[in-house]
């Protein structure tokens, strides 16, 4: 089915303000990066960067500045490889398959977290299905936490592979990645340890160095307001890890084809604004993030806060709120209406019509997970921003609560 | 969050969405009939109130309460504005693929928003002539397949969770018990 976009929005009409919070699917890529970008499609670097002519050259020298940039901001001098990709997805393929394809017909068990991105889970099944891997699952608790003690109890000497995030991409519950990897070196020293830190790169430091037992990294760039198409794993020296996808391999030997140059140029300039001012970053989202739950805990009753409860323990952008008695497809759309954009785990986004499995796997009810909102703040985030949103959000939660069947 | 699907709705939902149609319980209502379930994500309840005009009955007044996605409201909505000034015999005959295209279309994943405000109604029908103890020759004993599936999607939620093999639980575990390795 098709509909004219342009009548949808005649239909949607303007708002007097926009804010955006989605910034767990895509976001905001500001000017900088954009601009760091167009050059290398139409004026330098936009040839092969394993060509030897000056066009090829310059393209050469995006990927290996920006490794140098990542060694650098993660502290990862001499400890191993980055191998682009194009997509934080792609990544994680690659960690999970590519470990598969690596270590095929030793078989062993794949342990994941409930609550891993589908990017992690899916490709376990996968290798379940096709290589003989085992998946394991192990719980967490109500707030999104895996227990390092409870982690030792689905750890033995035949996990090939544990794949834990460094933060939860929905409730931004912020691991302990350390003890994590460090109790699944204790009981098998040979198991590879993987964490999607999609969710945690310019948002909580990372120190690879400090992460000993971490063999494994995934990053992206449109989570830190680079353009989408740029995923990186980190590859800990001797880890072996073959590529998934078959072709021509070039400057990168995990991922072949063309590198997506331009994009790793613009996502370059992203880590370096990130880090430019790190902390200053981080607390503009935080500020932004407590202003705005605490405005919204005042404001609008019976709303469960999805995840840690402790917001020192939770990424400094992440918001999950269950807005009960209303379904969050609906709320999307009436926020939407009022300029305000975020995205729900209701089963009403889906393809399945069922809830996140994030929501249901903290112990949240069908009719709870229907009603969450995810808000993610940056630090472009005005104080502006969070005062309008404070200001549509109770009414487009009380106008739903009117039309709908279920009463407090 | 998991598998997303575009959802282009037609400038008519969203209208809907907006500023629906006969909102609310109503006092004087013959009927309250409901269909779906809180916890599928997707519910609608409408009210009817009949009258005879002629000897044949027709819907006088129709509104709705809806817990659901932006579909679901706008089709609840249209649904109410379509019944009213019928003969119960043609509101009977109104399918979920009239509601849809009333609605300019739905994206294929949402027929079933389509489907569940018909099955509410085609069960406030039956249930008005179990209450005054008639069965006209028109309404069929056997379900049609809007009630079937309204059916079904109230059960999905059952297989859901039986899904979840509940084996051991651990104590720190937050209600998500799963098998153990």
């Amino acid at each position: 089915m098709r509909v004219s976009v342009e009548e949808l929005l005649r239909a949607h009409g303007r708002p007097p303000r926009e804010v955006y919070f989605d910034n767990e699917n895509s976001g905001y890529v500001p000017r900088e990066v954009v601009e760091e970008m167009i050059p290398y499609f139409n004026s330098i670097g936009y040839g092969h960067p394993s060509i030897t002519h000056k066009p090829g050259w310059e393209a050469y020298e995006v990927l290996y500045k920006t490794k140098d940039l990542l060694t650098k901001v993660l502290n990862a001098e001499g400890l191993g490889e980055f191998a682009f990709v194009h997509s934080g997805t792609e990544a994680n393929n690659l960690a999970v398959l590519g470990h598969a394809l690596a270590n095929k017909g030793r078989g062993g068990k794949i342990v994941v977290s409930a609550i891993e991105h589908l990017s992690v889970i899916y490709p376990a099944e996968e290798a379940e299905r096709l290589f003989g891997f085992r998946v394991v699952r192990v719980p967490v608790d109500s707030e999104g936490f895996v227990d390092p003690e409870v982690l030792k109890e689905f750890v033995d000497g035949s996990t090939s592979l544990v794949s834990i995030q460094m933060v939860n991409h929905e409730i931004g519950t912020v691991q302990n990645i350390f003890e994590l990897s460090k109790v699944v070196k204790e009981v098998n020293p040979r198991a590879v340890f993987h964490t999607d830190a999609a969710d945690a790169f310019g948002k909580i430091p990372i120190d690879l160095k400090k992460l000993e037992h971490v063999d494994m990294v995934t990053l992206s760039s449109h989570k830190i307001h680079g353009p989408r198409g740029v995923g990186v794993l980190f590859i800990r020296e001797g880890v072996r890890v073959e590529p998934v996808l078959k072709g021509q391999l070039s400057y990168e030997k995990l991922w072949p084809g063309v590198e997506n140059v331009p994009l790793i140029a613009g996502f370059r300039k992203a880590v370096e604004l990130a880090y430019r001012d790190f902390d200053l970053n981080v607390a503009k989202m935080r500020e932004a993030r407590d202003l705005l739950v605490r405005g919204i805990l005042e404001k609008v009753s019976d709303v469960l806060v999805n995840g840690p409860s402790d917001f020192s323990m939770r990424s400094p952008d992440n918001a999950n709120l269950s807005f009960l008695y209303v379904e969050g497809e609906a709320l999307t759309v009436e926020l939407s209406i009022n300029g305000v954009y975020v995205s729900s785990g209701s089963a009403c986004t889906s393809r399945i019509l069922e809830p996140s499995h994030v929501l249901l796997a903290i112990g949240r009810k069908h009719e709870e997970a229907h009603g969450s909102i995810l808000f993610k703040t940056s630090r472009y985030h005005t104080r502006e921003d969070i005062e309008y949103t404070l200001e549509v959000l109770p009414k487009a939660v009380d106008r739903l609560r009117g039309i709908s069947t279920i009463k407090k | 969050m998991s598998t997303r699907i575009p959802l282009p709705y037609t400038p008519r939902v969203l209208e809907l969405f907006r500023n629906p149609k006969n909102v609310g319980p109503m006092e004087d209502a013959d009927i309250v009939e409901s269909a779906g379930s809180p916890a599928c994500g997707d519910m609608i309840r409408l009210y009817i109130k009949v009258t005879t005009r002629d000897g044949e009955e027709l819907v006088e007044r129709a509104t709705f309460e809806s817990y659901g996605c932006a579909a679901n409201i706008a089709a609840a909505s249209i649904l109410t504005e379509l019944v009213v000034g019928k003969s119960m015999r043609e509101a009977w005959s109104i399918s979920w693929k009239n509601v849809a295209d009333e609605l300019g279309g739905l994206p294929p994943i949402k027929y079933h928003c389509s489907i569940l405000a018909v099955g509410a109604l085609k069960r406030a029908i039956r249930s008005y002539y179990k209450k005054v103890g008639k069965q006209p020759d028109w309404l069929p004993e056997e379900l049609t397949q809007e009630e079937r599936q309204t059916l079904e999607e109230e059960k999905m939620l059952e297989k859901l969770y039986s899904g979840y093999t509940i084996k051991v639980s651990l104590p720190r575990g937050g209600g998500n018990e799963v098998t153990r390795p």
